[in-house]
């Protein structure tokens, strides 16, 4: 536990915690030596290469491999059924935390039915991935065609097409979260806005694809898996337990990952072939997804359609928001995290920022012949902030309130907290109010609506978008992964300690993407051990040397890895002090350390450096009494204990410009200004919202898998689907309120998802501010130009 | 270039300022050339079809895909890559103010960004913020929205064109 010493630290003028630090991670990549898994060389690495199902759904008929094992180079052609053989059980992607939820059992590869278009059915390994490749186009497959389903919306009709004939009503998850008084509210309310939002499927498209690289050594049995990975923990279990190798056998690297937004916390079935290849053939094999295949077997996500309501009375209170989504899964529901968070998380936080009483949610989650979904940065939230806050502005217009003004009546002040929110959640330390009056400076508002209204005189239609949002961050123990089942660990842990020399090490189970996590964890350390950054080096990403945790994914690695290095490197600060003490006959209590060296606590006065109590604690232990152990080495776990996630909140500002005759939309500027709690980095964390926004912003207006009646995926290119562009992109102005979370000492909370959660919320709104005059409004992501013209009605 | 049979031939480039000479089958491209065969591993493969631009690098003084160029269309040529870039000091500048402004996160598009970057730098003229996000629109990054390479880019020239 941090002490009240421990935490003024924290706030010193000039501590690690708050300052701009760089990367060192970032020094090396703009060299060109970043370190990637394709860049890993093993000698003797052999390539795989699959062949994928063509069809949404066909039974294999016939697979004849013989003319692909004749081609030169082929090591190993594997079908589904024989790596089936070598894996202990399917994969069944449920958890026991969501009630009466359904999934078919998958193996890696397909069997003897492929369900969706893309998924795996024979793979290639040979000595190059050319040659693999070569040879796959001689895998004869005889194909029975069935009828797929390729819609959500007729996914439950009766006596139409399965998905999988282990589940003969499509029906994945349904979901109802009510306060009871909801039909009573909307029938007494003065005003009722209903409205239907539809939004496509998007998938990560990680500039690195999906990449691995598996040796086994028969000898020590030993297998290590090199993998771009945001979890190697969790790979570690899964692999481990589906190839039947004990998990302490197991080690999984990390190295650079070149940009993952959750698709990189799944397990995938090509990755686990590949894996089982290289133990068959006593060599390693690698395997890279080509960005074709990365298409048809990353993870997607997004699909959903959601009917919503709200209930109002004549003075702009809102009474009551009514939401029924209907969520578009996959062939499966991705193992072990599932495929029906989306529409969970949709439901926990749609209109979360407000104050009425009543809501009622549905989730029904439906499966369909189309890649598996699952998470995808800020999972949910861009759907129900979307929803939420188009329902907002539609009351705002309803009862004449400027959309700001009506936001701010109606968000729960933040004196109010802690509370609990209609969809039953408890919050603590938001802060919607500071954040509301921050942006409204920063945009300096009631200019940019007169700059608006000027312009529209002269036929130019800008629209300024609010959005407000909450954010579920750092998921504690008691809400899904591991208590649902999955080996998943929702505590993280670090192991800090001082090495002879006076360096320090510090492990930490969460890893690093690219967000700066080492750099920030550094910071963490460095504060409240007092020693500097280039005395600690911080290690991640390697299952043989971190703690065991869960690793990065939902905004978690600050704020829960991060509060677990603060209090490892708090406990070797007191170890450290006590053997000081010794040493130097005094009280541990008036001892401290800064920049390295014990100094007497208040005068600073020097009295031993670290390199002494390194050298001492470590080769000179005779100088010590007996009873003196010094161990110099301390971990720590930390984990949320009452609350479900640490919730943040925060608000999106947009101003933009729309075509009427082309439907064509400009980015001109952004704005967020959140609360991430106590900032460590701001630079850093700056920079998380930034790119997080512009994901946001790309789903919003261009990222669509576009699937035609056959469930045949058709821009499976990244010539076809869309990603934004530097020219596209407007600048983006980043504030922080800063108001500490009380779950942990150290106060921080995650950053890495308000970007993205809120940004397509915020530009649907100023399109349709925009559009306002003409009557006319978006309700579908992405709003492409076809969609900005077909509601203008001119298409 | 010699075509030593129909699969394979011997070509002669210039690659960071060393001469090489190697057999390359003839449908390799020349970024899997670069990465396999000299273990130039800087140039990364983001799409394979001309999209990304993780693979650009420099071929007799100008950035190309290197993904959409085979290794036998490079006999002869003088090739730069990530790495020569970065040992010629040509863009120590630019680099330097990409990490300090944090313009990449993940940096598997800093490479070719740089490159792409350098080829605006070396114009030699100014430029307004929109015409750097223009020209650098055919690097695509993933993780930081762009602000903060224009913000470097941007810094960059300035401090260039100040001299």
């Amino acid at each position: 536990m941090a002490t009240k010493e421990d935490l003024i630290r924290l706030e010193r003028p000039n501590s690690y915690i708050g300052r701009n630090l760089t990367r060192s991670r970032a020094r090396r990549a703009v060299a060109g030596r970043g370190q990637y898994t394709d860049d890993v060389l093993m000698p003797r690495t052999a390539h795989a290469a699959f062949v994928r199902s063509p069809y949404a759904k066909a039974r294999i008929m016939r697979i004849d491999t013989a003319a692909a094992k004749e081609q030169p180079g082929v090591l190993l052609v594997m079908t589904g059924a024989e790596l089936a053989e070598r894996c202990t059980e399917p994969w069944v992607g449920t958890l026991t935390c969501f009630d009466g939820m359904k999934s078919a059992p998958q193996y890696p590869m397909a069997v003897d039915l492929a369900v969706w278009h893309g998924e795996p059915v024979v793979m290639v390994v040979a000595e190059t991935r050319a040659e693999a490749e070569d040879a796959c186009e001689l895998v004869e497959i005889e194909w029975e065609p069935l009828p797929p389903v390729a819609e959500k919306e007729t996914a439950l009709r009766p006596g139409g097409p399965v998905v999988h004939p282990a589940i003969a009503d499509n029906l994945a998850f349904r979901k109802t979260i009510d306060t009871g008084k909801v039909d009573e509210a909307f029938a007494n309310a003065d005003i009722v806005i209903e409205e239907t939002f539809e939004f496509g499927r998007h998938t990560a498209v990680s500039l690195e694809p999906r990449a691995l690289l598996a040796d086994y050594d028969k000898g020590t049995q030993r297998l290590t898996i090199w993998t771009s990975s945001q979890c190697p923990h969790m790979i570690q279990a899964v692999f481990a337990r589906t190839l039947g190798v004990p998990e302490h056998n197991v080690r999984i690297v990390a190295p650079d990952v070149g940009g993952s937004f959750g698709l990189k916390i799944h397990t995938f079935g090509d990755e686990v072939a590949a894996t089982a290849a290289a133990m068959a053939l006593g060599r390693p094999v690698k395997f890279i997804a080509d960005r074709l295949e990365s298409f048809v077997s990353d993870i997607h996500a997004r699909e959903n359609r959601v009917k919503g309501r709200i209930a109002l009375s004549k003075e702009g209170v809102i009474q009551a928001v009514d939401i029924d989504v209907l969520s578009g899964a996959g062939a499966y529901s991705q193992y072990p995290r599932t495929s029906v968070f989306e529409a969970n998380q949709i439901l926990n936080i749609t209109a979360g920022p407000y104050n009425h009483k009543e809501y009622r949610a549905r989730a029904t989650v439906v499966y369909m012949n189309k890649v598996p979904t699952s998470q995808y940065r800020a999972v949910g939230h861009p759907i129900g902030n979307s929803v939420g806050e188009a329902l907002v502005d539609l009351a705002a217009e309803a009862v004449g309130q400027d959309p700001v003004e009506f936001r701010r009546r109606n968000v729960i002040p933040d004196e109010a907290f802690p509370t609990t929110i209609a969809a039953g959640i408890k919050l603590q330390d938001m802060s919607h109010t500071a954040c509301i009056d921050e942006l409204m400076k920063r945009m300096d508002y009631d200019a940019l609506r007169a700059e608006q209204a000027v312009l529209r005189r002269q036929g130019i239609h800008r629209g300024i978008g609010i959005a407000a949002f909450i954010k579920g961050t750092a998921p504690g123990p008691s809400g899904y992964y591991g208590i649902g089942g999955a080996p998943i660990a929702s505590q993280d842990a670090c192991t800090i300690k001082l090495e002879p020399s006076g360096g320090v090490l510090c492990m930490v189970g969460v890893t690093d993407q690219g967000q700066g996590v080492d750099t920030v964890m550094g910071q963490i350390a460095a504060n409240a051990l007092g020693v500097s950054m280039e005395s600690i080096r911080v290690i991640s990403g390697d299952t043989d040397a971190v703690p065991y945790g869960g690793g990065t994914y939902a905004s978690r690695a600050t704020a829960i890895g991060g509060e677990a290095t603060y209090q490892a490197a708090l406990a070797l600060r007191a170890e450290i002090l006590v053997l000081a003490g010794v040493l130097l006959q005094a009280e541990p209590a008036t001892l401290d350390i800064v920049d390295g060296i014990v100094v007497d606590a208040g005068t600073e006065t020097p009295r031993i450096p670290l390199s002494e109590i390194g050298r001492i604690g470590h080769f000179q232990v005779a100088e010590l009494p007996n009873d003196v152990k010094p161990v110099l080495s301390a971990t720590r776990r930390f984990r949320l204990t009452d609350d479900l996630y640490i919730f943040t909140n925060g608000i999106h500002g947009a101003y933009l410009e729309v075509d009427p005759d082309t439907g064509f939309i400009k980015l001109l500027k952004h704005w967020v200004v959140e609360d991430c709690g106590r900032v460590i980095n701001p630079m850093l964390a700056d920079e998380q919202v930034r790119g997080g926004c512009v994901q946001g912003l790309g789903g919003a207006l261009y990222e669509h898998c576009i699937y035609d009646d056959a469930a045949q995926l058709q821009n499976g290119t990244l010539a076809d689907y869309r990603v934004p562009m530097a020219f596209e992109m407007p600048d983006i102005e980043v504030a922080h309120v800063q108001n500490p979370t009380t779950i942990s000492d150290l106060g921080a909370k995650g950053v890495g998802e308000s970007g993205t959660g809120a940004a397509p919320a915020v530009v649907m709104n100023a399109v349709n501010d925009a559009l306002r005059p003409f009557k006319a409004r978006v309700t579908c992501q992405p709003m492409t130009p076809e969609a900005v013209l077909r509601a203008l009605g001119k298409v | 270039m010699t075509m030593n049979t129909e699969d394979t031939a011997e070509i002669t480039c210039t690659v960071n300022g060393e001469r090489v000479t190697r057999t390359v089958r003839v449908r390799q491209h020349l970024v899997d050339f670069l990465r396999g065969e000299l273990q130039l591993t800087g140039s990364h493969l983001g799409c394979e079809h001309g999209i990304c631009g993780a693979c650009s690098v420099r071929v007799g003084g100008v950035v190309v895909r290197g993904c959409l160029m085979l290794a036998v269309q490079a006999d002869g040529a003088e090739i730069v890559t990530i790495e020569g870039l970065t040992d010629s000091e040509e863009v120590a500048d630019l680099q330097e103010n990409f990490v300090a402004r944090n313009a990449l996160q993940c940096g598997f598009c800093t490479p070719g960004m740089l490159m792409t970057a350098a080829e605006l730098l070396a114009s030699g003229r100014p430029a307004s913020r929109e015409q750097i996000r223009e020209f650098l629109s055919g690097n695509f990054c993933r993780c930081t929205g762009y602000h903060a390479i224009v913000d470097a880019v941007e810094a960059t020239l300035r401090q260039r064109l100040e001299g």
